[in-house]
């Protein structure tokens, strides 16, 4: 077994027993980065340098004693986090050139245990797509198969952690973007609750649905990441001050009395067989395993894409406002006004779909039609929370698809954005209920495309969701099949 | 003509508050730094940089509702002012739309005819301001446009009024009475040229017997008390003729030019922008205890108009007296201090009001740094309510007291200013005035009463202006007179 193939906490062991160092494990994953980044496109920065130092701070402290759980390993962002003296980009040509002078907090937080970020990921421009083909720098490949598309927004997370580029990654998640890329890419991916970690210095695309979560090998290792990222943060007024459980030592494989509810409106017509397939059989190895399956219903459910389509276009409208050309990122030469900077600076700095989403919101917030959009969509998000708070009643958590298909061809839905939605159908409801999700390997398709399996947690419960998904990935081989890359 | 208008004025004020620190991020917000150099990633919008906010905001907030009699609201939330300009740099102004922190409020003015009136205030919210934007004029930047984001994020308290006002002047008496508030409230600095304490006014005419009011015009960019007059009067004048002219008043933002004192257009109606307010998500709702309004209610300054009374019922002092000396809370502070020392209200009042204020405006200083402490006053006072010294003399004690800080009784003793009352020494004196001025003396006697005060000053002018003045009198009748 080669030193990438090693999961996280696997690494950790090796570390801490001096069997390799930091420096190894860095250059193993840099040479790795370098031979297969061209073919799948998942890096816009590589981190040779810095990197490299960052590795031999983490050795002095490992020999010092004073090694963490992240410690020497070496962990890809998503390039919507700011990080200090790199370029962080977001995937936009608006701020190509953009070098952050500040850490996000998720950054500060795994470079305070000394973990070496070694690069800066692929992702749909602003967080915006479900395919990571609406990236400034080319679309990244999914490494099962590269004429698919690695899911979005987050692909650059899902595949290079699939590829074995990094020991685990950072994402960010407004309405499937860890979740959906995870299930694509057959890896694990996790969505905390809004307010679990903190999302001060997370570039924003929908404030109040955006959160920082892990992409990781397998629970074990997603359990560590987000030990590290979670908790509060005095920079984020909607970060939350609520304990934060210690993860590992709550995967227990213990499942006796565990209630899954199935929700049926996630269970219907444009569901893929494969993973309906894949799906049923997850839920009926949870019965196996001891815990008691339960229908329950989500009303409002159909309702949610509707709804996160205004909420997130209006926050969004707001949000990217600033890229206006006056102090940083791009500016277009030689305006011939202030308004034609700005007309001129946003038509060349976006893609198309983001101009999209800034259209639709600014149109859902202006005057005249507020009431009959963005707070009627309030009003909705809130009934849709109340339909998980309801169905959290009775039991402790929901299973389901997380996609309606298995991954699609690069260019499939390019053109039909519409289509494109639809793909987070069921990943969006929980963004808007503002609860945890997971998504974990359940399977492939007939043309062994991955199909991934979600499971949803109560408000602040990682920990519960956590342990179920460990027990399953106890219980099943998928996680262990890798790709060929 | 102008006789058969109703002037219609509501005003909007910003008040910049006196916190630290900035309304959501930890910079500092000196006025007149080095631009840009009081930035942080979330005064300066850079991508990822969310908004905290200050907790002493709202207690200024808090503070001010309070002292102008305003609702303050358990639970109120921020919202995104969405507009693009340079020297706003997230793009949208985070302010308060819907549930602003203080509403229905309300501030009594006096009018001209004695009479009170009742100014309605209809809401205050908490916003930040926005940065600057400088012209270049070094050879490198000329023909630009400099961005200096200093001020951006600075918390501003914006007071909107109802149209209640009916006049130029009771637009004044209101502002005044609103500046004199937060300044007394410690809240503002209230330096209108710095743009502390900045006025928009909402103008409008209307026939006398129209009830709905007319096409209004908001006049900005005004900052001075005069200025806001002028601009008010003028606009007043503008509309009138307009419609006297059969034209028709727009709805629009004018600017005000002190140069000219005349108002020209901004912006119209159809470029007022749709600003797409929403609630921000980055900012909680905030939640007020009323623990936390009691809590502030018992930090709020005895205000004017209560300390004003309090000096004409307890003290006895003037109307007039107690309201110049309660306009300002540190001179009626200093005033406090004086008669809790032990000074008699009255020639205290009249000491401040004229020695101190004089000598203040004289050397250009504050109350606050002047050199006579209450302490050094009321032992002035003493001495002349004991005879130790005239109050002509007392000021020659004042003006040295002035200079080097000394007691009263320090300076009377070095420099000999005691008072003379022995009645031998001061017939001495006049005795020697009478023999040096035979002429008068003749005159006097022959009825002509008025020379006394001739003779006083002789002898006063003798005493090097230490005799007692009363006793100089008493002596000079007796002698003059020869009984």
């Amino acid at each position: 077994m080669t030193v990438y193939d090693l999961t996280l906490a696997e690494l950790r062991a090796k570390l801490d027993k001096r069997e390799l160092s930091a420096v190894e494990v860095t250059k193993t994953y840099l040479d790795r980065i370098a031979a297969t980044n061209p073919a799948l496109n998942t890096f816009i920065t590589i981190c040779n340098e810095t990197a490299l130092a960052e590795a031999q701070a983490a050795d002095q402290a490992i020999a010092e004693g004073k090694a963490q759980a992240l410690t020497g390993l070496p962990i890809a962002a998503k390039d919507i986090f700011n990080t200090a003296g790199l370029r962080t980009t977001c995937a936009s040509r608006i701020l190509d050139n953009y070098v952050s002078p500040y850490d996000a907090t998720a950054i500060a937080r795994i470079k305070e245990q000394k973990a070496v970020i070694i690069g800066k990921l692929n992702m749909d421009e602003f967080a915006m797509g479900s395919s990571n083909e609406n990236s400034a720098f080319g679309p990244v490949r999914n490494p099962w198969n590269q004429d698919l598309v690695p899911g979005g927004s987050s692909g650059g997370s899902a595949a290079s952690v699939a590829a074995r580029q990094a020991v685990a990654a950072l994402g960010t998640d407004t309405g499937g973007s860890i979740r959906q890329p995870a299930s694509h890419c057959s890896v694990v991916g996790l969505k905390p609750t809004y307010g679990r970690v903190s999302r001060y210095g997370v570039i924003a695309y929908a404030s109040s649905l955006d959160q920082v979560g892990p992409v990781t090998r397998d629970v074990r290792d997603c359990a560590l990441m987000l030990q590290a990222i979670a908790g509060y943060d005095p920079a984020d007024s909607t970060s939350v001050n609520t304990p934060v459980a210690d993860y590992q030592s709550n995967l227990t494989g213990n499942l006796k009395g565990l209630k899954i509810g199935l929700p049926k409106e996630y269970f219907i017509e444009g569901l893929d067989d494969d993973v309906r397939k894949a799906v049923e059989q997850a839920a009926e190895k949870y019965r196996e395993l001891g815990a008691e399956i339960i229908e329950v219903s989500l009303p409002h459910t159909s309702y949610a894409v509707a709804c996160y389509y205004l909420i997130a276009t209006a926050e969004a409208s707001s949000n990217l406002a600033r890229y206006d050309g006056v102090r940083y990122g791009l500016r277009a030469e030689n305006a011939e006004n202030l308004v034609d900077m700005y007309m001129q600076t946003r038509a060349a700095g976006f893609g198309s779909e983001v101009k999209r989403r800034i259209m639709l919101g600014t149109y859902a917030l202006s005057s005249g039609y507020y009431d009959a959009y963005y707070l009627k969509a309030q009003k909705v998000r809130t009934l849709i929370r109340q339909d998980f708070l309801n169905a959290f009643e009775t039991v402790d958590a929901l299973l389901t698809p997380v996609a309606p298909t298995p991954a699609f061809a690069l260019g499939e839905k390019v053109n039909d954005p519409l289509q494109m939605y639809l793909s987070d159908i069921y990943t969006i409801p929980v963004n808007l209920a503002g609860t945890c999700a997971m998504s974990l390997p359940c399977g492939f398709s007939t043309d062994e495309r991955p199909i991934g399996l979600q499971l949803i947690g109560k408000p602040f419960d990682e920990a519960t969701l956590l342990r179920t998904a460990h027990a399953y990935e106890q219980a099943t081989e998928w996680h262990k099949r890798k790709t060929e890359f | 003509m102008s006789q058969s208008y109703e002037t219609v004025i509501g005003l909007e004020v910003h008040v910049q508050l006196t916190t630290n620190t900035k309304i959501f991020c930890g910079c500092s917000k000196d006025f007149g730094q080095t631009p840009n150099s009081q930035t942080c990633p979330v005064c300066l919008g850079l991508p990822g940089a969310l908004p905290v906010l200050n907790q002493q905001v709202v207690e200024l907030a808090i503070k001010t509702g309070l002292a102008t009699n305003c609702q303050i609201a358990p639970r109120s939330i921020f919202a995104r002012k969405n507009y693009f300009y340079p020297d706003l740099p997230k793009g949208y102004q985070i302010s308060q739309f819907e549930l602003p922190i203080c509403e229905h409020g309300w501030l009594d003015i006096d009018l001209e005819n004695g009479e009170r009136k009742r100014i309605g205030i209809t809401r205050a919210h908490m916003e930040e301001d926005a940065g600057k934007l400088i012209h270049g004029d070094t050879p490198q930047t000329a023909g630009n446009s400099l961005v200096d984001l200093n001020r951006a994020c600075t918390p501003l308290l914006e007071i909107v009024s109802e149209p209640d006002m009916r006049s130029a002047d009771e637009a004044i008496d209101y502002l005044k009475k609103l500046h004199q508030i937060v300044v007394y409230l410690g809240v503002c600095d209230g330096n209108l040229e710095e743009g502390s304490f900045r006025c928009d006014a909402n103008v409008s005419v209307r026939p006398y017997d129209q009830e709905e009011f007319g096409t209004r015009a908001e006049v900005k960019n005004i900052n001075s008390f005069r200025f806001i007059k002028q601009a008010i009067e003028y606009e007043v004048e503008r509309q009138i003729d307009l419609i006297e002219g059969g034209g028709k008043v727009v709805q629009e933002t004018r600017l005000f030019d002190s140069d000219t004192g005349m108002t020209r257009s901004m912006r119209g109606k159809e470029d007022a922008h749709d600003y797409r307010y929403f609630p921000d998500p980055d900012l909680v709702p905030l939640v007020i205890s009323p623990e936390w309004i009691e809590k502030v209610r018992a930090t709020l300054p005895e205000l004017p108009e209560v300390k004003r009374g309090r000096f004409v019922e307890e003290l006895g002092m003037s109307d007039y007296d107690a309201g110049v000396l309660a306009s300002d809370r540190a001179l009626a502070d200093y005033f406090d201090a004086c008669v809790a020392l032990g000074s008699d209200a009255k020639s205290c009042a009249n000491w401040i009001m004229g020695e101190i204020l004089r000598k203040l405006k004289e050397t250009d200083t504050e109350i606050t740094d002047v050199p006579i402490t209450p302490e050094l006053l009321t032992g002035l006072l003493a001495r002349i309510a004991d005879n130790t010294i005239s109050g002509k003399i007392a000021k020659t004690v004042f003006e040295k007291m002035w200079q080097n800080g000394q007691s009263a009784d320090q300076i009377i003793d070095a420099e000999g200013l005691k008072q003379v009352t022995d009645s031998g020494a001061i017939e001495a004196l006049v005795d020697e005035v009478v023999a040096a001025n035979p002429d008068q003396v003749a005159e006097y006697l022959g009825g002509k009463d008025k020379l006394i005060g001739f003779f006083v000053g002789k002898v006063m002018q003798a005493s090097q202006g230490k005799a007692n003045p009363g006793m100089v009198n008493q002596l000079l009748k007796k002698k003059l007179t020869g009984n």
